[in-house]
């Protein structure tokens, strides 16, 4: 075992990059350069990253990238971009998928998913089909199931003790590239 | 060393672990802190090795002692940025052993420069150069095993700290730190020993370690990055020092091989469900319509998987065996169409009634031989025949039995279980792989439908109604439908004996309304009743998911009269054509006596050659099997053209004229009263239920039953799925079905057992027809079992068979069987309730954990219900004013918490315990501005006193 694992590590580091960049790269290639080595301060903003296909059809694309930009704003760096990517991928833990989604689903980010969050997640998955009073009693269920401190919104503990017994939270919280 | 000084030591291993702390000259504090906490934790084991150490260091200190001022100071300093962890490590440090501080000092600051004694100038400042001295002088004294050992104690104690540097996110200063213990790692080279070898290991695996588990930190990518290339740098030159690289390759590759295998399985997986039939065209139906119209589609799926099983039985066994081997049409009567049908044979109106040469097909009774055993393999066919009948539905039974019990482990009526049904379905529904936007639109359209159902489920529970009515209605109900069945059942009845009146008359002075009067009726009764029934289910107002199944067995008990008046029907037949075949058989076997007669007076001669006729003029009998088997082929390709009509009239026509007609009416066609239809789930499944109940009784008579519906499973899977998707709209309370489809599957058991006794009673009872068919010859169908018993296998067997048909032996046998039920019924119901009283107490426990963290508020809360039941409450007016608000607010925040009623008791409770040591010390706090109350108290004393005051403790005590 042992330092072996590195190596190849890197390899496939090298390689996944290289892919990304170049999925980065189409995106905007107005913006970003072929030639990464110094490390150019390029953002690309977030209407420019949510036509990849990947995410294209996800009702939570925005929230995604705006979650994983640095500035909060969607705009990604080459950086955000393969961070993102590395948090949906198939191997990585649950508990940092938890977190990921904990902030995706955090619209207002005060660290709590209150109604109104729930609500926004709610229409987003639905197309807003649902009646203004069904989509309020999935909310207060939703808040009184997984709600321990009766604080009436979700904490992270909340969510993430939640979360760990969902079964398919794995196998969905999950984009190939 | 001397053993006395033994403990001693091992309060110094502490003091080394703190005082590494202090270490000034190593290139960072964080090294130092690593070293610390490495130290403390592997201080048990070391204490000897440290007390050796220490000795040594003790002399040094003697060697340099103006240096131990300045850097008193800075371990000062460094002391006071560290200030957790010399807390810990402080408590057993004795101050007043200066010296003994001072050396460990000493001794941590070699070590710490240990690493670079051989060639260090270029990375160390003078003061470590000055320690370099000092430990290569220390070297040369004593280059014992146990001093090798201790270095590399030391070693490990860096790769540890960086550890736990790693989790203390102290991530900017490792560059440095790792970097310099790299390079002195570097110069331990030469000085190589196993323990070396193991430590740097052990150092590597730990930035392996974090190499691995990077990516599972939550940290933003500059970040990583910079941790990663330091790590792999650090790895990348231990890597070279160690020479472990060989096995790289070969552990490259096998990693390659298990990611390519995953992505097989993954593959395979993929390739598995798309092996499933109609596995898509089912999950779009139920995207759009809910599971409940899906689990029509999954039943019918089954169902075709059952037929294929049992269409491959008939073919296999009965049906190829016979076209293979047996004599080939026209060679004898039964195989062939006889003289005067041969001019229609082949009309399109006789074939489509199944007459013609249908009737005498393969698919038939009839046209099986009788031969004992047929071709060159012997095939013993009227046994296969028999078998085979017999073994469809033993295979039948026990498949849909199976599936029963399987599907009871799944369990549930369909209502979700589990805590989270909401936040699962709102956070982890949605699957970010989709990519495919009518995919996403499938997955929109479940997930809301998904919702609905949930809702409505809650709904339900949530539904408080006035439970006498509600009982009333429901009662009221059943007796309107038990009396609307009761009537269809007495109309069938009526209808059926007036028919058979009817059948004595001549048909031509009967109307063509009394001639299909029983069609007519029980069309009627279809019509009419299901409708009836949902309205009065209304009344019921049950959950959509048990009003359905109550649907389901009030039609299945009408569609009963239906199958009721088939069998009599078709009983009166088959007595009818019995005795005209009495007849005719009689005729023949007269005539052929006397065209024996003839011949033998005629030529004089007892040997008689059989009469000369083609095959097609031989007088032969109705053949009632055929007969039966023909009523069953027409009734199901009648059913298949009704149910195909219906849907295209019914469903097609009405969406077309909806749709389009909508542009040029007077009202709203779509939302007014036309409508689109909904997908009609009862009436559905019980066709196909009944459906299968024909199979089943017609595969004995036709064996051709089988194949025909096969096809007819495959075009309805595909015909309906197009039509429910094209012309239907979803119901307007989208339920949630049932996962396991049992109740569909206990209606089918309960037909197969029905559809089992005619079956079974021909086979034993009735004389099969003496010229067509398998049995013919026969006294009764089953001799063929008999017969081959007796003359084909070894006597023993029929013995066997002789004693196990003896009543001696199957009474017990029955009886035993009936113990063993009654005792698995019992352990499973035993079984049963240990798991609701599992589920209670993990519900229980749930509730008792929210509770729990809520508990301030809930105590809080009791103890204020506590305080307004105080009898000195009344006393103090003033102060209960004062508590008012606060009492108010604790009131809100408790109420979320939404204390089920499961856990009334258990408020009950914590109110008793609270009541017994709360009280003292609230009193005081909350009545302290006594002065005020005691004029009003002084007026209502005698009051509380002798009321309520035995209960308190505390008030006397005031």
């Amino acid at each position: 075992m042992g330092n072996k694992q590195t190596t190849f590590t890197e390899e496939q580091l090298e390689a996944y990059q290289v892919a990304l960049h170049g999925r980065y790269r189409e995106l905007a290639p107005h913006l970003v350069p072929l030639d990464y080595t110094n490390n150019p301060d390029i953002r690309v903003p977030l209407s420019l990253i949510v036509t990849m296909p990947e995410l294209k059809e996800n009702p939570f694309r925005d929230r995604i990238v705006e979650t994983f930009s640095e500035d909060g704003q969607g705009n990604m760096s080459f950086n955000d971009f393969v961070d993102m990517f590395s948090a949906l991928c198939e191997t990585s833990p649950r508990e940092l998928k938890t977190i990921y989604a904990f902030k995706i689903y955090d619209y207002n980010r005060d660290n709590f998913i209150c109604k109104e969050d729930l609500q926004k997640t709610l229409n987003k998955l639905t197309k807003g089909e649902l009646t203004p009073e069904e989509v309020t009693l999935v909310c207060d269920k939703a808040i009184e199931e997984a709600d321990l401190d009766a604080d009436n919104k979700l904490s992270f503990a909340d969510f993430e003790n939640m979360i760990s017994k969902a079964p398919d939270f794995l196998s969905n919280f999950h984009i190939r590239i | 060393m001397p053993p006395k000084r033994r403990n001693h030591d091992i309060i110094e291993v502490e003091n080394v672990g703190m005082d590494v702390d202090a270490e000034p000259d190593s290139d960072s504090e964080e090294e130092a802190r690593r070293r610390s906490r490495n130290r403390r934790s592997k201080s048990q084991r070391k204490a000897k090795q440290v007390s050796e150490d220490e000795d040594e260091d003790e002399e040094e200190e003697e060697d340099e002692p103006p240096r131990r001022r300045g850097r008193r100071k800075t371990t000062k300093t460094d002391e006071d940025e560290t200030p957790q962890r010399r807390g810990r490590g402080k408590r057993t440090k004795p101050q007043d052993s200066d010296e003994d501080e001072e050396g460990d000092k000493r001794r941590a600051a070699r070590k710490g420069s240990k690493a670079s004694k051989k060639k260090a100038a270029k990375e160390t400042s003078d003061e470590e150069s000055e320690e370099e001295k000092v430990g290569r002088k220390k070297a040369g004294r004593a280059v014992s095993k146990k001093e090798k050992e201790e270095q590399n104690k030391e070693q490990k104690g860096n790769v540890k700290g960086k550890d736990g540097e790693n989790k203390d996110k102290k991530k900017k200063k490792k560059m440095s730190s790792s970097s310099s213990s790299s390079s002195s790692s570097d110069s331990d080279e030469e000085s190589l020993s196993e323990g070396e070898i193991a430590a740097l290991k052990e150092q590597v695996e730990e930035k392996k370690k974090l190499i691995a588990t990077l990516r599972n930190k939550p940290w933003r990518m500059n970040k990583r990055l910079s941790l990663l290339k330091e790590a792999q740098d650090f790895v990348e030159k231990f890597e070279g020092a160690l020479g472990k690289g060989k096995g790289r390759r070969l552990y490259a590759f096998k990693v390659m091989m298990t990611k390519k295998l995953i992505k097989f399985n993954r593959d395979f997986e993929n390739f598995k469900t798309a092996c499933i039939p109609w596995e898509r065209k089912i999950k779009e139906v139920e995207s759009h319509f809910g599971s409940s119209v899906a689990s029509y589609f999954l039943f019918l799926r089954w169902m075709y998987g059952l037929n294929l099983v049992l269409f491959g039985f008939m073919f296999g066994l009965v049906v190829l065996p016979e076209v293979l081997m047996g004599l080939p049409y026209g060679s004898i009567p039964r195989k062939t169409v006889p003289r005067d049908e041969e001019d229609t044979a082949m009309d399109f109106s006789v074939l489509f009634d199944f007459g013609g040469y249908c009737k005498y097909s393969i698919l038939f009774y009839g046209y099986y031989n009788n031969d004992r055993t047929i071709g060159v393999l012997q095939y013993r066919l009227p046994l296969s025949y028999l078998l085979t009948s017999v073994g469809v539905f033993g295979y039948s039974l026990l498949v849909v039995i199976r599936t029963m019990a399987r599907n009871a482990n799944e369990g549930g009526d369909g209502g979700d279980e589990g805590e989270f049904i909401f936040s699962w379905k709102m956070f982890t529904s949605w699957d970010y792989l989709i990519g495919n936007p009518e995919t996403a639109d499938n997955k929109y359209a479940s997930i809301t439908t998904s919702f609905k159902e949930s809702i409505v489920d809650e709904q339900e529970n949530q539904k408080d109604e006035n439970i006498h009515l509600r009982r009333f209605l429901r009662v009221f109900a059943n007796f309107l439908i038990l009396c609307s069945l009761g009537g269809s059942g007495y109309l069938i009845y009526f209808v059926v004996k007036r028919s058979q009146e009817f059948a004595k008359m001549d048909p031509k002075t009967l109307t063509w309304f009394e001639n299909n009067e029983v069609e007519f009726v029980m069309s009627l009764l279809g019509l009419v009743c299901p409708p009836l029934f949902e309205t009065i289910a209304e009344l019921e107002d049950y959950h959509p998911r048990i009003a359905l199944k109550w649907q389901l067995g009030r039609i299945f008990a009408l569609f009963l009269g239906n199958l009721y008046t088939f069998l009599f029907a078709l009983f009166d037949e088959v007595t009818a054509k019995l005795e005209t075949e009495k007849s005719i058989k009689n005729a023949t076997e007269w005539a052929l006596h006397q065209y024996y007669a003839n011949y033998s007076s005629f030529y004089n001669t007892t040997d008689v050659p059989p009469p000369k006729v083609a095959p097609a003029d031989v007088i032969r009998g109705p053949c009632w099997e055929t007969g039966v088997g023909r009523e069953f082929v027409k009734l199901i390709v009648s059913d298949v053209q009704v149910t195909y009509l219906t849907i295209l009239v019914g469903d097609f026509a009405r969406a077309f004229i909806v749709r389009f007609l909508n542009y040029c009416w007077c009202w709203d066609l779509e939302a007014g009263f036309p409508s689109y239809g909904e997908f009609d789930i009862s009436g559905n499944v019980l066709g196909l239920v009944f459906n299968q109940g024909m199979i089943w009784m017609g595969a004995f008579y036709a064996p051709g039953l089988v194949g025909m519906n096969v096809l007819r499973l495959l075009t309805s899977m595909y015909y309906q799925s197009w039509a429910v998707m094209a012309c239907n709209v979803p119901h307007e309370r989208v339920f949630k079905a049932s996962r396991s489809n049992n109740f569909y599957m206990g209606l089918l058991l309960l037909v197969l057992f029905l559809s089992l006794l005619p079956v079974v009673y021909s086979m034993m009872t009735l004389a099969p027809s003496f010229d067509c068919g398998p049995f013919s010859g026969q006294e009764k169908m089953y001799d063929v079992v008999i017969e081959t018993i007796d003359q084909d296998l070894p006597a023993f067997i029929g013995n066997i068979f002789i004693y196990a048909s003896n009543p001696g032996l199957i009474m017990p046998a029955i009886l035993l069987m009936i113990l063993a039920i009654y005792y698995l019924n019992t352990v499973s119901k035993a079984y049963q309730q240990a798991n609701t009283d599992l589920k209670k107490k993990m519900q229980m426990a749930r509730e008792d954990e929210k509770n729990r963290r809520n508990n301030k508020d809930s105590t809080n809360q009791v103890m204020k219900d506590l305080e307004d039941l105080m009898p000195d409450k009344s006393l103090a007016p003033p102060p209960a004013e004062e508590e008012k608000p606060p009492e108010v607010v604790i009131d809100k925040s408790v109420k979320p918490t939404k204390t089920k009623p499961g856990t009334a008791e258990k408020g009950v409770n914590v109110q008793k315990e609270v009541s017994l040591a709360a009280p003292n010390p609230r009193r005081p706090v909350t009545r302290a501005p006594g002065p005020r109350g005691g004029p009003p108290g002084n007026t209502r004393s005698p009051q509380p006193q002798p009321g309520k005051g035995r209960g308190q403790g505390a008030a006397p005590r005031r």
